[in-house]
């Protein structure tokens, strides 16, 4: 009967770890106004999360944009429906990979970065000497971490989409020959502010939402020795990539029905 | 009595189903060095974090300066923290920040002072430990004596009234050694501090000790000055701090019968 | 902690760059030029049937769009499908015997309703009824009526 209580252990501590990240989350976000009055902080994040990252956004939104435009043209030319190019490439790009693949990569760059760092110096003893000389460790290296991943995912899921669509532009425009004012006059009458647009910006808030909270979390929870950290890392993206890609299916079926 | 700043009493502490400490009793005296010794894993170190605050003892008490530290609220366990300085085993310097930015960290975190004056004072701490040339610095620059060293000046940045040691002498060439045991001495009695060593170097933290307590298996087995630790007739503690390899703590793990052991294999092998 | 002019700029721009990004979606790709200004009022519309039409389908008058299908219903006493029109504001003064008919546009099908203004001296107005209506054209009632037709002509001709 061991495999049952091995099982019940498995279950039990994986609703230890959903409580701890919980009570985690809270402190995060109660030291959130004191990262406000603080902004040197959340810049430096800024950048380290948000900055570095845009090269592989931009790398990614252009890539895929044109291979949709590519893909797109293939498949409507068969109807002989090319003008509608553009509505293909901005309705995937808004609602959906701008979104997910933006969350994806970000788990996997930001993501890992921050567990990793977190995780270190949970080795090394700064979070505990950060405590031992009176200063909250949560709201002084994880507040800014996550409040400034939360920051960055709309508005790097925003550059890829924005960029996708304009790579679909370039090779659909300009490669195949498909119409400039029909690829932008259709996008425009079928890609609706509130039903498309908005909905993935709250796709990506809510993906943020849980990209950071799982980088910033594994990394406090890890076990501090290397090989801790690393499993911890791996963890991060792991569990953030499932979690985008769970949560985007709910998203989808509750936005757009 | 009033001269120790730390009473320890009755302290309970398990970790997970290890019980760590069973009833310790301490009381670490005003003024002075203090040696907390004992064997690898009896728990100095989770002593510390007791002492400090950052565990809660499943019961027993821990009375810094008149204050219950279990029972204090966030807010007041923070202000008595900036009482206390802490130095850790690895130095457990801010990596991304320069020495001086490490050592002006608690008096820009906890202080409202204009940036000169902070200058003038981390340069005073960095002075005392010898390091005032090396303030650009980053701690991955530094040797590991040479890290222990700047927090040290950190964790004297607030002119605690107490410091904390974590294994300060543990992998140091004799040089750094001699230089960390002198500066410990040396500021404990410029500043009227009152300092705590978590060691199991025998020889070099009875060099410096006021009084000196051995504690094995979750109690406290001996405490005395250094000389009445010498004279003591507990063979353990003789042991302990002759370093001697067999005794009352024995070389050998608990194992069956030798000659069965190797007789029984051959035996086996022959089938 | 040093403060980086360089990396509080590279940050400034990397926030410009997503808002900016933000706003070129809003602009120049949704449909935010187009969205109704103002207020619009309701007409109401009833057909033997609406094909594939949809809710927020267009509602054109020679061809330019001037409102949108706010909302489908069912009418289970009179068996018609009863649909309601928002239209904007601005355009508020259609003869009250316009009709309405369901055209599909393009290939692709998508299906829309069109008015075609009639010659009453009184307007339509929130909540009015639209009396004319032709109803979607489905492909396979126009095939059988054709098989039909064949099949009724007389032989040999």
């Amino acid at each position: 009967m061991n495999w049952i209580q091995s099982l019940g252990q498995s279950g039990l501590e994986f609703f230890e770890k959903l409580g701890r990240a919980h009570i985690f989350l809270w402190q995060a976000l109660a030291g959130i106004p004191s990262v406000l009055r603080r902004p040197s902080l959340l810049v430096a994040q800024l950048y380290s999360i948000g900055v570095l990252s845009l090269l592989i956004i931009l790398v990614s939104g252009l890539f895929v944009g044109m291979v949709l435009a590519l893909q797109g043209y293939n498949t409507l030319s068969d109807f002989g429906a090319e003008e509608s190019l553009g509505v293909v490439v901005a309705l995937s790009m808004v609602r959906e990979l701008g979104p997910v693949i933006t969350g994806l990569l970000f788990a996997g760059r930001a993501g890992s970065a921050l567990t990793a760092e977190i995780g270190l110096m949970k080795a090394t003893e700064q979070l505990s000497g950060m405590e031992m000389m009176a200063v909250d460790p949560i709201r002084r290296v994880i507040s800014p971490r996550f409040l400034a991943g939360l920051i960055s995912m709309p508005l790097l899921a925003a550059i890829f989409s924005a960029i996708g669509i304009y790579g679909g532009y370039f090779v659909g425009v300009d490669v195949l020959g498909v119409d400039e004012g029909a690829y932008w006059s259709q996008m425009q009458s079928k890609v609706d502010l509130y039903e498309d647009i908005f909905n993935g910006v709250i796709k990506s808030i809510a993906f943020g939402w849980v990209c950071a909270w799982i980088a910033v979390f594994e990394g406090y929870d890890a076990i501090p020795t290397s090989e801790g950290v690393s499993r911890a890392t791996t963890r991060t993206v792991v569990h953030s990539a499932l979690a985008v890609l769970g949560l985007d299916f709910v998203l989808t079926a509750l936005m757009f029905d | 009595m009033e001269e120790s700043l730390v009473q320890v009493r009755q302290l309970h502490f398990s970790r997970g189903q290890r019980k760590i400490f069973n009833g310790m009793d301490l009381d670490i005296p005003r003024g002075k060095i203090t040696a907390i010794m004992g064997p690898s894993g009896t728990g100095k170190t989770t002593l510390l974090k007791l002492i400090g605050g950052q565990l809660q003892p499943a019961s027993g008490s821990v009375i810094i300066d008149g204050l219950e530290v279990p029972k204090l609220s966030r807010s007041r366990l923070y202000k008595l923290r900036r009482r206390m300085g802490m130095l850790f085993q690895s130095g457990a310097l801010l990596t991304d920040l320069s020495v001086f930015d490490n050592v002006a960290y608690p008096l820009r975190e906890h202080t409202d002072m204009s940036e000169s004056m902070i200058r003038d004072l981390v340069l005073l701490k960095l002075h005392a430990v010898g390091l005032r040339g090396a303030r650009d610095l980053n701690p991955s620059e530094l040797s590991g004596g040479m890290a222990r060293r700047v927090a040290l000046a950190r964790a004297i940045a607030l002119d605690p009234m107490m410091i904390m040691y974590d294994e300060p002498f543990t992998g140091q060439d004799p040089i750094s050694m001699g230089v960390l045991v002198q500066l410990i001495r040396k500021l404990n009695n410029a500043l009227g501090l009152t300092s705590i060593i978590v060691s199991h170097d025998v020889k070099e933290a009875a060099s410096i000790a006021d009084y000196i307590y051995v504690i094995s298996e979750g109690k406290v087995v001996e405490h005395g000055t250094p000389d009445e630790l010498d004279r003591s007739d507990s063979s353990w503690v003789q042991q302990f701090l002759q370093g001697l390899p067999d005794g009352p703590v024995p070389f050998h793990y608990p194992a069956t019968d030798y000659r069965e052991d190797l007789l029984g294999a051959d035996r086996a092998s022959q089938r | 902690m040093r403060q980086n002019k360089t990396l509080e700029i590279t940050v400034g721009l990397f926030i410009a760059g997503g808002l900016a990004a933000l706003l070129v979606l809003a602009m120049k790709v949704s449909n935010l030029t187009q969205l109704n200004q103002g207020d619009g009022y309701n007409v109401v519309a009833r057909f033997e049937n609406i094909g594939g039409l949809k809710v927020r389908s267009p509602v054109k008058v020679g061809g330019v769009r001037i409102g949108r299908v706010a909302g489908i219903d069912y009418d289970t006493e009179r068996y018609q499908a009863v649909v309601t029109m928002q239209l904007e504001g601005k355009y508020n003064q259609f003869p009250d015997d316009t009709s309405a008919s369901v055209y599909t546009a393009g290939l692709l099908g998508e299906q829309y309703i069109a008015l075609e203004p009639g010659g009453a001296e009184d307007y339509l107005q929130q909540g009015s009824e639209i009396d004319i209506t032709q109803s979607a054209v489905i492909i396979e009632q126009l095939i059988s009526k054709f098989l039909f037709n064949k099949a009724s002509e007389p032989s040999g001709e």
